[in-house]
């Protein structure tokens, strides 16, 4: 069931995915960058926010006719403002339900995940809860509206004694004090959600907080734009002889409002039922996590790289405890590895020319090691015999998923060292590389897509040796919907290779490039 | 000056972000909500009152007394507890409410509540509303029984404060 409506999300986000990287590009496309736009929507919030408390008279006599106020008399500046504070508000719960759902579908909550799973539930209720004060402190119709159903509703909880609703009776009953109260909470809850957004991002390394440049512009843009055409207004002023009714909802803030009104226990039901079953996502069945990468100290030099190119902050460097004449070593946080092999990739004694002993690294997943890496490359290359002869290293979360038997199935492409694709070219074994990972704007393993391409453009350390013909490899980047994209890509691929066969036979080198210490100096 | 992303590529990302803005825009505010059907009103039923102790104070004994530890050597014995207070409301001779009330607090001192909210038609109704709050078993000790007229969307609140003479409508 669950698995159901994981696949229909993910094959919605992939569309849509695919869409905007066709428009915009992927290194702009906001699917992308959800997480980053939340924070960014977070900060113009708060600006907005700031700039508004200090035209906004806290009284509650006062609190709507400043409101009104400012955001007609100055509608220019504090009225776009306003219309800011509100809409970005609104964003925020629509790009967090997308962030929400695009880290379900692409099943990225499990094992060494499951932190930023469980610290996003919070989350949740801290948005929620400040986007509810905030319509509070207008003190117009609608925050009269939230006003009594939400003390409604926490009335029903047995934990006040006096009904806080009786704040609410009728005019004369309306008192100062409380709402203080809200204009604190208002500010404090805020303060809570940044703390605990902090605490989210705590388990990953070089967390996308930040949106590219040319997004935030186009965002701010588009903001401003609703901003003028449709400024956010007031509802009238709260009456309370009055039931405010009809009156305008925001939809993503108080879609449960109804139901609050109508049975506040199935609705505080339904809250508890959805908090504990959605913290308990990441434990659910089917429970397959792989075993940690494990550090043979033995090949490590200390050198970082691993810890460089973890993503999910698993790794550490510690002082040596097995008297090798290095400063250094690596350790593994077992909790927070999700085992995707990008530190066997990047670990210089990660080399496939060494022809004697066990092929051992310095740090290596003991479900996918890096031995049966090369094993697997002879398997494939001896049982090829096609021409051109290629190599498939692909990732098991991307297009190459669906292909099966020929290819070298990694859990990312980035697990595969450069050295593996210079020893298949080099040694003769294939005469072509191609690698086929994620979709580039949806790396399961966060930053598998771009260390590999960085390696390969010789960028980042472990370089691709510059000797390793270029017009041999073929990258594509692409989602399992994208088999029909990834085989025509191959084919095509194919083709130039047989080309290039004719134009410049492939030569064979047997010299066996650095070893582990050369690497480290 | 290159951009990193061409114009046409940036308008449509504009448009796509304008959309998904003014989608939220729109919903922020619409469709409106109903609380209450149109032609209606609410009365809200609400006090918070306390009754009696359940019993009087008594005279502690001087051996009792001298029982107890010396900081909580007080002469009256008075219970902490209070009674429940019931409380009926009929609107148009219908009971729509009819409860006892227990006192509030885990040791039941604080004042016994009750909020409640009743949906009427608009127009006049005749509302009663009774409370007893001392040990008679039967009949009441405070009620108000009053002809009012409910203007549709109005909210009329039903209060007690001794203080006030009982019931009174704020
Ligand atoms: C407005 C609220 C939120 C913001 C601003 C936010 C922000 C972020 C950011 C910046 C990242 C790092 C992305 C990256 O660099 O790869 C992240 C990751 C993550 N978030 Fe959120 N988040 C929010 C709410 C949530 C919620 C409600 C959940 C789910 C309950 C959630 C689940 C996750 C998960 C599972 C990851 C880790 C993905 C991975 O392991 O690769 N987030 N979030
Ligand atoms: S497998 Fe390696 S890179 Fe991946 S999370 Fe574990 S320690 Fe980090
Ligand atoms: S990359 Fe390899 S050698 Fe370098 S610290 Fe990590 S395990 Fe050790």
């Amino acid at each position: 069931m669950i698995a159901l409506v994981r696949r229909g999300t993910a094959r919605g986000f992939d569309a849509a995915e695919r869409g905007l990287n066709r428009l915009a590009g992927p290194a702009v496309n906001p699917l992308a960058q959800l997480g980053a736009l939340g924070f960014f929507l977070f900060w113009i919030v708060v600006v907005s926010g700031i700039y508004l408390f200090m035209l906004f008279d806290t009284g509650v006599e006062n609190a709507h006719a400043s409101i009104e106020w400012y955001s007609t008399r100055y509608a220019w500046h504090a009225g776009v403002m306003r219309s800011f504070h509100r809409y970005a508000s609104d964003m925020m719960i629509v790009v967090m339900a997308l962030h929400l759902l695009r880290e379900f579908s692409r099943d990225r909550y499990r094992g060494g995940r499951w932190f930023s799973w469980v610290t996003g539930v919070p989350v949740i209720w801290f948005l929620y809860m400040s986007g509810i004060t905030g319509y509070w402190l207008v003190w117009d119709q609608l925050a009269q509206y939230i006003a009594t159903t939400s003390t409604e509703l926490l009335d029903w909880l047995p934990i006040f004694g006096e009904p806080i609703a009786r704040n609410f009776l009728a005019p004369s009953s309306l008192s100062n004090r409380f709402f203080t109260l809200l204009v604190f909470l208002h500010i404090a809850v805020p303060l809570l959600l940044l703390f605990m957004l902090w605490i989210h991002i705590q388990r990953i390394t070089r967390p996308k907080v930040n949106p590219p440049r040319t997004l935030a512009a186009l965002t701010m843009l588009a903001l401003l734009a609703v901003s003028i055409v449709k400024p956010a207004l007031s509802q009238g002023a709260a009456d309370l002889a009055k039931v405010p009714s009809p009156v305008g909802l925001d939809w993503f803030y108080l879609p449960l409002y109804p139901l609050a009104d109508a049975a506040p226990g199935a609705l505080w039901g339904l809250l508890g039922a959805a908090t504990v079953m959605l913290a308990a996502m990441p434990w659910l069945p089917p429970l397959r996590r792989m075993k940690p990468a494990t550090v043979d100290l033995d090949h490590c030099n200390g050198c970082g790289r691993c810890v460089e190119d973890c993503p999910y902050d698993a790794l550490q460097l510690v002082l040596r405890s097995d008297g090798l004449p290095y400063h250094v070593e690596v350790v593994v946080n077992t909790d927070k590895c999700v085992s995707c092999g990008i530190c066997t990739g990047a670990c210089p004694s990660s080399t496939p020319f060494r022809s004697t002993g066990p092929l051992d690294t310095g740090i290596d997943l003991p479900d996918v090691t890096f031995a049966s890496m090369r094993e697997r490359l002879h398997e494939l290359a001896a049982r090829d015999t096609s021409s051109p002869r290629l190599l498939v290293i692909g990732c098991w979360h991307g297009a190459a998923a669906a292909r099966g038997e020929d290819v070298l199935s990694l859990p990312c492409v980035a697990a595969a060292p450069p050295s593996l694709i210079d020893y298949a070219l080099s040694r003769g074994l294939v005469d072509g590389v191609v690698i086929a990972g994620c979709s580039e704007s949806a790396c399961y393993n966060r930053l598998g897509v771009e260390w590999m391409q960085q390696r390969i453009a010789g960028e980042r350390n472990p370089y691709l040796r510059s000797r390793v013909p270029r017009d041999r490899i073929l990258s594509v980047w692409a989602s399992p919907a994208e088999g029909a994209r990834l085989d025509h890509e191959i084919n095509t691929f194919k083709v130039r290779l047989a080309k290039l066969a004719q134009e410049q036979p492939q030569q064979q080198t047997t010299e066996t490039p650095t070893t582990v210490r050369e690497a480290a100096s | 000056m290159s951009l990193p992303v061409s114009i046409p590529r940036l308008i449509g990302l504009f448009a796509v972000l304008t959309a998904v803005t003014a989608f939220a825009a729109t919903f922020s505010n619409a469709p409106a909500y109903r609380q209450i059907p149109a032609g209606t009103g609410v009365i809200k039923f609400s006090f918070s009152h306390s009754a009696d102790r359940g019993r009087e104070c008594r005279r502690r004994t001087p051996e009792e007394l001298a029982k107890l530890p010396p900081n909580m050597r007080r002469p009256l014995d008075c219970p902490r507890s209070r009674r429940a207070i019931f409380a009926e409301l009929a609107i148009d001779d219908v009971v729509v409410f009819s409860k006892e009330l227990p006192p509030s607090g885990f040791a039941k001192d604080g004042p016994s509540q009750v909020y409640r909210r009743f949906m009427v038609a608009a127009g006049s109704h005749t509302i009663a509303a009774r409370l007893r709050d001392t040990p008679r078993a039967s009949g009441f000790d405070h009620e108000r029984i009053e002809a009012v007229s409910v203007r549709p969307g109005q909210s009329l609140a039903l209060d007690f404060r001794p203080e006030h003479g009982g019931f009174i409508w704020r």
